[in-house]
């Protein structure tokens, strides 16, 4: 082809089989629809962006093939962030892999520490108490609204403006404050444990969630009247990285950016787990598919937050234990292992061995994160360990979802629409 | 999640399938079916186009670490309409990791076939684009089967020299 002959293109020295496939995998790219390859303006050109571009939250790597400022195909190359998670999840029993959830979707930890929870607890048939449930839907909800605030911020940062993202940030660290009384950590919280949660709610965390539930609404109404009617910033995403839902679904989208494109998908609702059925919510969505369809659903989102955790705090038991009384299927209190020997051994086996699901289990969980379905398929030989872990993520869905929409588009709308998307490499990468 | 509506759907797939359904467990809320390899493409088409399974969640592999039928390759797919969740288990030899892919019946399945390519090097027949999806091309071994160290395989991996590399 006298296209490639053209272009003069350093050849890359490291990971060569590496770049050599990606570099041809693009070139393969629609290649059947493809008719006229002659270029005689040499219009054409190929862009590498990433994977230490600052504006693909992470390191996301994106390989474009340009027309002018079109982009006529581009391929993502993942895995910068590879940490090969569920080989370590192999190794470790069920509570000491816990911290490691905190680190694949790093904005919203809480989560994904109550959706590996909430898959150990389906496997090793354990009924968690019903404060506990209730207190970690409200540290679920305070985390989907400190991931919608980075995306708010860094999204709007992307299309321009800058000082936004200092309000959102100002939101998240009274958020961060909250997580630092209810779990000791301001970013990766590890509050879950497997039968309930490590510990009771005290009184200043309570006060604080609940001055947070008074003072953000408020906050969330004065970003809507800054943008919804923003000229620049309409214009800027209305129509930009659009998806039907046809194509949605066919990608394998989830989360917001599914749910912007028409389809009421929220596991809350498909299938509830823990008492988010008996907690009165909308789903928001929007039927446009594009960036200011999944803005509107992620701003309503938080709006809803905040409601199931009013909803939460006015249902939940007043008093009860916070995890399982039993010490073959979750840590002993405190005051049971500094004062008995009994609850000594116990600590000492649930940390060494840990719960055992029976051998040959095979069990699915999945929560609502907020990016989209977390999930977690976990098989058990029976002991302490799992046999295999294998983490369904939203953001790996989502970035597949990238690849199909981000191609056609301008190039100077690429950031915004990564932007749109809200990947978390952590997250996708494992 | 009405099991009323999973036990018809679950008689519909034993209509279809007969004495290809080798197994169904449903311990854990959802059906785990383990078909007959030979029959999976047509059994996932059967799946999403009378079933209405449109929306492809997961594909995953796992090594089991047994001589006859090493690996299993499980379908996570949902219907919307009915508000289910199946998963469809087929195993795969050793000795010639092969199977069809599904890309052509949902286009998500890219993506997760290329990472169960990466992780246990089993390969998808028709697949468009199979590349490994985390780990560098250059890499040679399959992280996630057992035998596969946890520490890794040193110099398995070329390090980035410290000088920047002019020409």
């Amino acid at each position: 082809m006298e296209l490639d002959q053209n272009i003069s293109r350093k050849r890359p020295t490291f990971f060569p089989q590496h770049q050599e496939a990606i570099y041809k995998s693009l070139e393969d790219k629609h290649a059947t629809v493809e008719v006229d390859k002659s270029d005689p303006l040499a219009t054409r050109m190929i862009l590498n962006m990433g994977p230490q571009h600052p504006a693909t939250h992470g390191v996301l790597r994106v390989l474009m093939e340009l027309d002018g400022e079109t982009i006529t195909k581009c391929r993502l190359d993942t895995g910068y962030l590879h940490r090969g998670i569920e080989k370590m999840a192999e190794n470790k029993t069920y509570q000491e892999f816990m911290p490691y959830t905190d680190r694949m979707d790093y904005l919203s930890p809480y989560s994904n520490n109550v959706a590996l929870c909430l898959a150990v607890e389906r496997i090793a048939k354990i009924e968690c108490p019903e404060r506990a449930n209730y207190i970690r839907m409200i540290g679920c909800e305070l985390a989907r609204i400190s991931s919608h605030l980075l995306w708010l911020g860094t999204m709007i940062m992307d299309a321009g403006a800058i000082s936004f993202f200092i309000w959102t940030f100002r939101e998240r660290e009274k958020l961060y404050d909250i997580f630092d009384e209810v779990a000791g950590h301001r970013f990766t919280v590890s509050h879950s444990r497997i039968g309930g949660i490590n510990n009771e709610l005290t009184p200043v965390a309570v006060e604080k969630i609940q001055k947070f539930l008074r003072e953000f609404p408020k906050e969330l109404e004065g970003w809507h009247k800054l943008l919804d009617r923003n000229r620049i910033f309409v214009d800027r995403n209305n129509g930009v990285g659009q998806i039907d839902h046809e194509n949605a679904i066919a990608s394998g989208l989830a989360g917001p950016s599914l749910r912007a494109t028409g389809i009421a998908y929220d596991v809350r609702k498909f299938e509830p787990y823990m008492h988010y059925d008996q907690i009165d919510f909308e789903v928001p969505t929007r039927t446009e598919g594009d960036n200011l369809a999944r803005y509107y659903c992620r701003m309503e989102e938080m709006a809803e937050s905040i409601r199931i955790i009013e909803q939460c705090f006015k249902k939940m038991p007043k008093k009860g234990p916070v995890r399982v009384d039993d010490a073959k299927k979750s840590y002993p209190s405190k005051d049971e292992v500094y004062y008995s020997m009994e609850g000594l051994i116990h600590d000492f086996m649930m940390t060494d061995t840990g719960v055992c699901p029976p051998p040959g289990a095979e069990a699915y969980h999945a929560i609502e994160a907020p990016k989209g379905e977390l999930g977690f398929y976990i098989q058990s030989d029976g002991t302490g360990h799992p046999w295999r872990m294998k983490i369904k993520s939203p953001s790996f869905s989502n970035l597949q979802g990238l690849e199909t929409i981000l191609d056609g588009e301008m190039v100077a709308d690429t950031v915004v629409i990564i932007g749109g998307m809200d990947p978390v490499m952590g997250d996708s990468d494992k | 999640m009405n099991s009323d509506t999973k036990q018809a759907l679950l008689q519909k797939i034993r209509d279809k399938l007969g004495d290809d359904l080798h197994e169904v467990y449903e311990e854990y809320q959802y059906p785990l079916l383990r078909i007959n390899r030979e029959r999976l493409h047509e059994t996932c088409r059967f799946m999403k186009e009378k079933l209405h399974f449109i929306y492809l969640n997961d594909v995953l592999g796992t090594d089991r670490f047994t001589s006859v039928d090493r690996f299993e390759v499980i379908y996570h797919m949902i219907s919307l309409r009915d508000q289910q969740r199946f998963f469809l288990k087929v195993y795969v030899d050793e000795e010639d990791p092969v199977l069809p892919t599904v890309t052509d019946l949902w286009t998500s399945a890219n993506w997760n076939e290329r990472e169960v390519y990466d992780m246990f090097g089993i390969r998808f027949k028709g697949h468009p684009d199979l590349r490994r999806i985390f780990l560098p091309e250059d890499f040679k071994y399959f992280p996630l089967r057992k035998e596969f160290p946890l520490l890794g395989v040193p110099g398995s991996l070329e390090l980035p020299s410290s000088t920047p590399d002019h020409d």
